[in-house]
Order: structure tokens, then C-alpha cells, then sequence
């Protein structure tokens, strides 16, 4: 056994634990342990720590976000 | 990478100073002030951008055959100070900075995301998507290597002087940058790729003789904003502004290069830059550069001022590159 507190072990899980940040008229972010499924249940690829999924439809490579909502002036409700 | 070829008496006078054995001449100050005063344009003037551009590599990857000490020669940073005075009221005189923005995290995000917005005037994504040969796309990627085999690293310099949420906002996009620690997903090496398979020489600094004074000013100013902590502001701005003019021209670069035929290996940079940017843009606008108007309020004006300087170097780069091509002309440097 090592001697970590259970401070230690906390605080590493806090690290993962996943967190989702809406940006104002524009795509969510998502950071953190996070599987990304599809409608059918297959898991989408995902390429870096922190994504953005489009949030205005219009997306190219959706689920992820391109960009493209600036170009349509999407407001976010 | 070898030292490049000299464009006027200044450049000549760098050059010869890195290759000689001796300090810098006590006149090269003199040159270096004698060329900013005859040159009508420095934005636009080979002989000092390409000065700069030396001065600026000995503290990235240097020269074969130049001793690593002159990256902090007295004598050379005195010629570079000169440049960079020059440089700076150069941009001062010519970019627009929008005013009346308050320090605040989303007012800055917004300020930015503004000045950013898609025009509809001409631009070099659409015509490499729709009309560029493949003369034209290899030029273009002979412009875009000077930076993009070194991407990310000018910005990187500011990491040591953010702290807290800025900080923290710089390090996740730079380590994207960096291919979140796989040396074959880096920025710069899926670059490299797309120039091989381009059939072009993915050497670092390969085409540095070949590109105009334009190119070297788009790259100097992130050096400049880079190379100093007192720009730390212009480094977080620009980086805004370079992320958010990307994801929508990246797509289109890919599809200049689908249109001539080329595959997913070659086209990979541009198709991760389509995905990777739309976060970095919102990571860079709200956590990086509004983080730090929060935190540094007084910083405020020099964010935007390197958001805007930045854009006004890929304007003239464009104003440059479009005309070239449009009447069948290379963009490129004829010697
Ligand atoms: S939210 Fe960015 S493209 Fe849809
Ligand atoms: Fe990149
Ligand atoms: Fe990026």
C-alpha cells in the first residue's frame, strides 16, 4: 500500500470527473472522462481532451462543432 | 536550417555578423537605424523583415554554423530593438483597435469574435477551395511553412508569464498544438505531411529564401509579441483571433486540395484544424484572453491591439498572394 491520503485520491478523481461548459452562442464544451455514443450506440471517435459539440445544427462533422455557427448567426436560446 | 541569402544592407550586416568570429560591429545599430529610416513601408520591406526574422530564429531552432551564444549578443539585440521600435509603430499606425471594450471575460470574447467575424470580400481560402492550381496550393503552403513548422511555438513563450485561469487556458490549447503528446499528431508535423505530399520539402526554414517580406512580417509579429513578457496581452489576442480565422478556411483548404486529387494523409492538418480550432477559438476568446482582461485589466487594450495585428498581417498577405495569382503571376520571391 502506498501512503496517499484519501485527500489525494479526492482530488485525482475530481481531475476527470467530467464537466460540460455551454459557451454563449456557440457549442458545448466537454472536458473529461466522457464516452461520446451515437444514436445507433457506437462510440464517436473522439481526438483530444476537450471537445466542442455543435449546438446550432449546422455543423459539418457533427457531432462536433466547425465553426459554422458563426457564419448563421445561431443564438443560442 | 542555413542561413538565408541577404536582402539589403541590413540583412547583409546580420548575416555577416553570425558568421564572423568577432562581436557585433559597433556600427550595426547605425545600419539597422539608417534602414528604418529609408524604407518606405518596413511591413512590406525585405531587407528589415528578413533582419528581424534572423535576429528572432536564434532563439527558436538557430542556424547550422551559427554559435548558439549570439542568441544573447549585446550588440545584436541592439539592432533587434531598433527593428522592433520601428515594427511596432509601424502596426500602431496601421491597425484598427475597437475602443470603449470593458476589461470583462465575455466583452472581450465578443470584442474579438467581432472583429473576426467571416467578410464576404476576397480571401485566399476561397480561392485555394475553387480556383487554385497546383502551383498556386503548392505556393501556398510554402508561405503558410515558414510559421506553420514551428506552429505554436511563439505563443508558448507567453506560458510562464500567465498564471491561474489564463495560464491554464494556454497550456490545454497549446498542448492540443502539440498533439496532446504524440510527436506524429503535432501541428507542425501533420504540416510537414501535407508538404510531402504535396511534394514539397518538409525541412524546417526549407523555403525561407523564397518568401517575400509580407510572409516574414506575419511570422515576426507573434516573434515580437512572443519575445517580450510586456506583450504577454497582444500574445493572448492573437492567438484569439488566429484560432478564430481558422476552422471555416481550413475546411476550404482541405477542399482545394480534395479538388486537385489529394488523399485523407494529405489533407489531415487541414481536417484537424477544422475540428481543433472551433474549440480552441472559444478556449482562446473566453479562458485565455478574457481570463486575463479579468486579471489584468490594464491589459485589455494590448489583447485587442495583438488580435488586430494580427489580422491586419494576413490582410496584407492576402493583398499580396490574390492580385499575384489573379494575373497568373507567382507569389513567391523571383530572385
Ligand atoms: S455550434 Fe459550432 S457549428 Fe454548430
Ligand atoms: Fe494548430
Ligand atoms: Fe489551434
Amino acid at each position: 500500500m502506498t501512503g496517499r491520503s484519501d485527500d489525494d485520491v479526492t482530488s485525482r478523481r475530481d481531475r476527470t470527473r467530467p464537466t460540460i461548459v455551454t459557451c454563449p452562442d456557440g457549442p458545448i464544451l466537454v472536458r473529461g472522462d466522457v464516452q461520446i455514443v451515437d444514436d445507433m450506440g457506437s462510440i464517436v471517435p473522439r481526438r483530444r481532451t476537450t471537445v466542442a459539440l455543435c449546438r446550432c445544427g449546422a455543423s459539418t462533422i457533427k457531432p462536433y462543432c466547425d465553426g459554422t455557427h458563426k457564419a448563421i448567426g445561431f443564438s443560442a436560446p | 536550417m542555413d542561413l538565408p541569402g541577404a536582402r539589403g544592407a541590413l540583412s547583409a550586416a546580420v548575416i555577416s555578423t553570425l558568421t564572423s568570429a568577432g562581436g557585433t560591429p559597433a556600427a550595426a545599430v547605425e545600419v539597422a537605424g539608417h534602414a528604418i529610416r529609408r524604407s518606405p513601408d518596413v511591413l512590406l520591406d525585405d531587407d528589415v523583415q528578413l533582419a528581424l526574422f534572423v535576429l528572432d530564429e536564434l532563439f527558436y531552432r538557430g542556424f547550422s554554423d551559427v554559435a548558439d551564444e549570439w542568441e544573447w549578443d549585446p550588440g545584436l539585440l541592439a539592432v533587434r530593438a531598433v527593428l522592433e521600435e520601428a515594427f511596432e509603430s509601424a502596426l500602431r499606425e496601421r491597425v484598427v483597435v475597437p475602443g470603449g471594450i470593458r476589461a470583462e471575460r465575455g466583452a472581450i470574447a465578443d470584442a474579438l469574435f467581432a472583429m473576426t467575424a467571416p467578410g464576404p470580400g476576397p480571401s485566399v481560402a476561397r480561392h485555394v477551395a475553387k480556383r487554385a492550381t497546383l502551383e498556386q496550393l503548392r505556393e501556398f503552403l510554402i508561405h503558410r511553412s515558414v510559421y506553420q513548422l514551428k506552429e505554436a511555438d511563439p505563443h508558448t513563450w507567453a506560458i510562464p508569464r500567465l498564471e491561474g485561469r489564463a495560464k491554464a487556458a494556454l497550456v490545454e490549447i497549446q498542448a492540443d498544438e502539440y498533439g496532446g503528446g504524440a510527436p506524429d499528431r503535432m501541428h507542425a508535423e501533420l504540416f510537414a505531411r501535407t508538404m510531402r505530399g504535396a511534394g514539397l520539402d518538409s525541412r524546417y526554414g526549407a523555403y525561407v529564401e523564397q518568401v517575400p517580406a509580407v510572409t516574414l512580417a506575419a511570422v515576426n509579429v507573434m516573434s515580437l509579441f512572443g519575445l517580450h513578457r510586456r506583450w504577454r496581452g497582444a500574445v493572448a489576442g492573437h492567438l484569439a483571433a488566429f484560432e478564430m480565422t481558422s476552422s471555416m478556411p481550413n475546411r476550404l483548404y482541405g477542399d482545394g486540395f480534395r479538388r486537385h486529387g489529394f488523399g485523407a494523409d494529405t489533407t489531415w492538418y487541414f481536417d484537424e484544424h477544422v475540428e481543433a480550432d472551433a474549440v480552441h477559438e472559444q478556449i482562446a476568446g473566453r479562458e485565455l484572453a478574457g481570463g486575463l482582461a479579468e486579471q489584468e485589466p490594464e491589459l485589455a487594450p494590448d489583447i485587442l491591439f495583438g488580435a488586430a495585428s494580427g489580422l491586419l498581417l494576413d490582410d496584407l498577405v492576402a493583398c499580396h498572394v490574390l492580385p499575384a495569382w489573379k494575373s497568373g503571376r507567382t507569389s513567391l520571391r523571383v530572385p
